[in-house]
């Protein structure tokens, strides 16, 4: 092979490498991984990667890529302890768990509903979820999560959008040490803080958002 | 004799240079420790009265929550009141407004003279925002003052209260290291505020504050002492988790973060930086403004 053919494969390697790395996570969204184990995400997750709220299966589509790769290798590590998502991670190899996770997070998602923090918070729910409780050192929910639940970099995910069911879940992991994988354990001593009923309460309050922008 | 007419002329020219003034500062008096329990607790939301006041008290909070978005013409950074002033101005030793409003007027070495708290909190977007003040008399600083003095309901006027301002941090012996304030900001900080302490946005508005560069407090605002930030932070940060740093790792990281160029000191003498810290900076607590730092002067500012 002379060096010109090489670079020149070499470049339609570089030039073609996004596009075939989407199509490969579309191709482990839709049919799985190449080992059999890790099978298709939509099953559970949903074709449009939005969820099944009725199941409690948490809505992928526009999360984070770092925040989805990061909760694959933590499946794997056991940081995040889930029966299900286990071996599913573990039959990912680490290049099909990061394809994966940049096509989930190009999927489309319906946007946080556009509820500011400017609004004095009269029931106990929405003062929790804008304000917190700082006599317990609750930060507000959104003051980390972003307005209205949106999320925020790769460190935050949204909690708009995701079924009540889920949100419950994920608080009552940190509760009983099954999920310790928090950046800093900034959720362990939250979700620690928390009452049962704030919880369900809190995870409604972002699954269903109800209250829009007021103006003061 | 020379000493004596210019004592005359001196007494002629202002009948109050005849008698010495007392000019400590007010605003800026020993906060009391965290030993004193917080014995003030304001009223609930619940308690805001459904009338013309009442409103006023929403329109206040709703500018200091939201202080960027609903007042870009007076914030000129990505700052909001409730940045520095936790869970809405009520959280103690996170520089309550209940503590600060009972205590003006007061004399501030600052500017020199009484201030009101319009005043006092024009300087807040003069330096903290880095922005234009708005007059005393409009409408949102009606609402500012309006929702502080409803924040202070029966709290007794004049009477440092527990829980006012950041509790000092006295300086470690030691002082403070750079290196070791930039491994803490790397741990701790920088998953809210970012690697280079960009902050952190969501549809171009910021979520987490950031804590250097243009969009931040510029080199006027009482943050850019050390003293100031490592007393923020040993109580506030990270949110949720007040008093887990060490007061060594909180001056390391406040020197840390405060060693980075940020927008200029608007007090700027004669476009320089010299005759800007011998004025203003020299006797400010403990503050790199003016100094050199690895071979550079800090404190030329940003640009937008």
């Amino acid at each position: 092979m002379n060096p010109l053919s090489r670079f020149a494969i070499s470049t339609a390697l570089i030039l073609a490498w996004p596009v075939a790395h989407a199509a490969e996570g579309q191709k482990i969204f839709t049919q799985g991984g190449a080992n059999p184990a890790a099978m298709a995400c939509l099953g559970c997750h949903g074709p449009d990667a939005k969820g099944i709220a009725a199941a409690g299966f948490p809505r992928l589509a526009g999360l984070s890529a770092g925040y989805l790769n990061k909760q694959l290798q933590d499946f794997r590590s056991g940081s995040r302890k889930q029966p299900v998502m286990e071996p599913l991670a573990k039959a990912l190899s680490a290049q099909e768990a990061k394809a994966v996770s940049e096509y989930l997070a190009s999927l489309p998602s319906a946007p946080a509903s556009d509820l500011r923090r400017q609004q004095i918070a009269t029931d106990p729910v929405s003062r929790l979820a804008l304000y917190g409780d700082w006599d317990r050192q609750i930060p507000g929910c959104v003051q980390c999560h972003g307005p209205g639940g949106s999320g925020v970099g790769e460190h935050f995910p949204p909690l708009a959008g995701q079924p009540a069911a889920y949100l419950v879940a994920q608080l009552n992991a940190w509760r009983d040490g099954s999920r310790s994988n928090d950046p800093n354990q900034l959720m362990v001593g939250v979700a620690k803080a928390m009452t049962d009923a704030e919880i369900t309460a809190v995870a409604e309050f972002f699954a269903h958002p109800l209250a829009q922008e007021v103006k003061p | 004799m020379k000493p004596i007419i210019a004592t005359l002329l001196l007494a002629m020219g202002s009948a109050q240079a005849a008698t010495p003034i007392a000019m400590e500062d007010q605003s800026q008096l020993k906060v009391p420790g965290t030993q004193a329990a917080v014995q003030f607790a304001p009223p609930a939301e619940s308690q805001i009265p459904d009338n013309a006041f009442g409103q006023m008290v929403r329109e206040g909070h709703a500018l200091f929550v939201d202080t960027r978005r609903l007042m870009p013409e007076a914030v000129g950074n990505g700052m909001n009141c409730s940045n520095c002033h936790l869970d809405q101005g009520r959280m103690a030793f996170s520089a309550p407004l209940w503590g600060a409003y009972p205590m003006y007027p007061a004399y501030r070495r600052k500017n020199d003279k009484v201030n009101t708290f319009a005043e006092r909190i024009q300087g807040c977007f003069q330096f903290s925002m880095n922005g234009k003040p708005p007059a005393a008399d409009s409408p949102q600083m009606t609402a500012l003052s309006v929702y502080s003095y409803w924040l202070s309901t029966n709290a007794p006027t004049a009477v440092e209260a527990p829980g006012r301002g950041y509790p000092e941090v006295p300086q470690p012996k030691g002082g403070y290291d750079f290196k070791r304030g930039k491994q803490v900001y790397r741990e701790q900080c920088a998953i809210c505020h970012g690697d280079q302490g960009e902050g952190q946005q969501v549809a171009g508005e910021y979520v987490m504050p950031p804590l250097w560069g243009k969009d931040s407090y510029n080199w006027g605002a009482g943050m850019h002492r050390i003293n100031t930030a490592a007393s923020f932070i040993k109580y506030n940060m990270p949110l949720g988790k007040p008093g887990s740093l060490s007061d060594q790792q909180a001056w390391d990281v406040a020197a840390w973060i405060n060693r980075h160029e940020r927008p200029q000191d608007p007090r700027l003498l004669e476009g320089s930086v010299e005759k800007t810290r011998l004025k203003f900076h020299a006797n400010d607590g403990v503050n790199l403004y003016g100094q050199k730092v690895d071979g550079m002067v800090i404190g030329q500012g940003t640009t937008r």
